[in-house]
């Protein structure tokens, strides 16, 4: 079903609410679960409503609402390690983010060691290149104001060396595609 | 259509392995995965993974919107193993992306979002990975990939994490099966991350000793290691095989059973997919070891599949099992025949 809410979005929590005797039913996706304060803290509920689209619905307080919305519950998808413990999949990437510490024990029977030490997507490459920049950077800065000019020079080498990685990579990708093309004729 | 499919011709060491094949589980990230997808998100990235493939041009594909085919097309696809069974039960949603001879086959909306096959005759690990890699990078340098730097590439089931790597290698060990070594290198290959599996049935003697070998560790293991690990562990299942092949080769019994096999092939007017599959299997036998010249490996593997149920009704219209089991003699005939000068 449909959010209720944004109308756009699978639906993935579900809210009850009792009010002078009478019932009434949210179902929203995990965005607007997440900016209507519906998330995973209690916190977030006591935040709820103020200045959200559901606000009214939801500004006479916590009476009623069931304890099942208190769950943790994931920003991505809005499913609780319940969910993933009970179908053995996850909803969403950001899932492992947010039950890491309760699926830690699973994941380490499953594969030993948790380390990744295969191929890495190309945007984490990039984002890994760029923490790396500023890091010498400040160095070079710092060795800069310490006068210590032949470690300053190291570095710069260093920082061109990381800069110029991109443009061998392109030249990488470029024969990959004179490859393919000639690859697809034989096939 | 015209193009010559891949298991209609054997690769390295065809004597024992049948085909190759390396999976790769990728999904997008900022879209939750197939078991919590929208119909419309599944849509969006079916459209998005396609348009990155077209924008590259490397290779030939065409599309496929699983919704539009009838069960048997759809099942016809899962015995050839272009798809999983698993894809071609609620075909909702869901698109295939195919190379012309079906070597590469990219499921979408299967246990993820992306899931890129590449099969090929034989025994090949490293084409295999090298045209499934050069298909991710394409993919990868398109699309955002949901990726974690300590758990690699995020899956809805945690089992794939890390390098979402299958690799597998389809053996065909009659020698092995029948000295009864199966359980020994079952137990073995497990301490090592492997596994060994019957592709036609699970149990101690599957169906026409078909056997698949895979590995299941994907963190802390590049894809290199594993598919290496595979390679030499299949290489020495192999040489095994080989070796216990000339003695039973020798036993009149063995001997007498492929002569016969390849009769009832060759004569029979009825026959179901269980008789076929043992029945190819003990000639395939005889073809690897000289015994047989009449037919060749490849006409055997094209055999494996153009026998199946859905295959046949595709090639031959047969609506009905029995017509089926006709139309399956009339098949192997005509293949088995064309081959004698
Ligand atoms: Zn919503
Ligand atoms: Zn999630």
């Amino acid at each position: 079903m449909l959010c209720e809410n944004c109308k756009k979005n699978t639906a993935t929590t579900y809210i009850k609410r009792t009010v002078n005797g009478s019932t009434q039913e949210y179902h929203l996706c995990g965005e607007c679960a997440k900016a209507l304060g519906m998330t995973n803290d209690f916190n977030g509920f006591m935040n709820f409503g103020v200045g959200s689209l559901f606000g009214s619905l939801f500004s006479d307080g916590l009476t009623g609402i069931e304890s099942q919305t208190m769950v943790k519950r994931c920003p991505g998808c809005g499913i609780s390690f319940d969910d993933i413990a009970r179908t053995g999949l996850c909803g969403c990437p950001q899932c492992y983010t947010t039950f890491y510490d309760q699926l830690l024990p699973t994941l380490s029977r499953i594969h030993g060691k948790l380390e990744h030490l295969g191929k890495v997507s190309k945007a984490t490459e990039e984002s890994v290149k760029e923490a790396k920049l500023k890091e010498l950077e400040a160095q070079l800065k710092q060795a800069v104001d310490e006068q210590r000019y032949e470690d300053a020079a190291k570095i710069r080498d260093e920082i061109a060396g990381v800069k110029s990685s991109p443009d061998d990579k392109d030249a990488e990708s470029k024969n990959i595609q004179n490859d393919g093309s000639a690859e697809g004729e034989n096939e | 259509m015209s193009e010559r499919k891949w298991y209609k011709s054997a690769g390295p060491c065809g004597d024992t392995v049948v085909s190759t094949r390396v999976r790769l589980a990728r999904n997008l990230d900022s879209y939750p995965f197939p078991c919590r997808i929208s119909e419309k998100q599944q849509a969006e990235i079916n459209q998005k993974v396609n348009d990155s493939l077209l924008c590259d041009g490397s290779f030939n594909f065409r599309y496929i919107d699983m919704s539009q085919l009838s069960d048997t097309e759809a099942m016809a696809m899962a015995e050839k193993r272009l798809v999983s069974p698993d894809f071609i039960k609620d075909r909702t949603a869901k698109a295939l992306i195919v190379s012309d001879d079906e070597t590469i086959s990219i499921m979408l909306g299967e246990e993820d979002h992306i899931r890129i096959q590449v099969m090929r005759p034989g025994f090949d690990l490293e084409e295999c990975y090298r045209v499934a890699d050069k298909v991710d990078r394409i993919l990868d340098a398109h699309l955002n990939y949901a990726f974690n730097e300590k758990l690699g590439f995020l899956t809805e089931c945690p089992t794939n994490l890390g390098t979402g790597l299958r690799a597998s290698v389809m053996m065909h060990l009659p020698a092995i099966q029948s000295a009864g070594l199966l359980n020994q290198i079952m137990t073995t290959i497990a301490k090592i991350g492997l596994t060994i599996r019957g592709t036609y049935g699970e149990g101690s003697s599957p169906l026409g000793a078909m056997y698949q070998i895979s590995n299941q560790v994907t963190l802390d293991i590049s894809e290199e290691s594993a598919i290496n690990n595979l390679k030499s562990i299949a290489t020495q299942i192999m040489e095994q095989e080989r070796s216990y092949r000339s003695t039973l080769i020798k036993n009149p019994a063995v001997e007498d059973k492929i002569y016969r096999a390849l009769g009832t092939l060759k004569y029979a007017r009825i026959m179901d997919t269980k008789e076929s599959i043992s029945l190819l299997s003990d000639v395939r036998l005889g073809v690897a070891c000289g015994l047989i010249s009449d037919t060749d490996i490849d006409t055997l593997t094209g055999l494996c599949i153009d026998t199946q149920p859905a295959n046949i009704t595709v090639i031959t219209g047969a609506a009905s099992s029995q017509e089926r089991d006709r139309q399956r003699t009339e098949i192997i005939r005509r293949a088995l025949c064309s081959k004698q000068a």
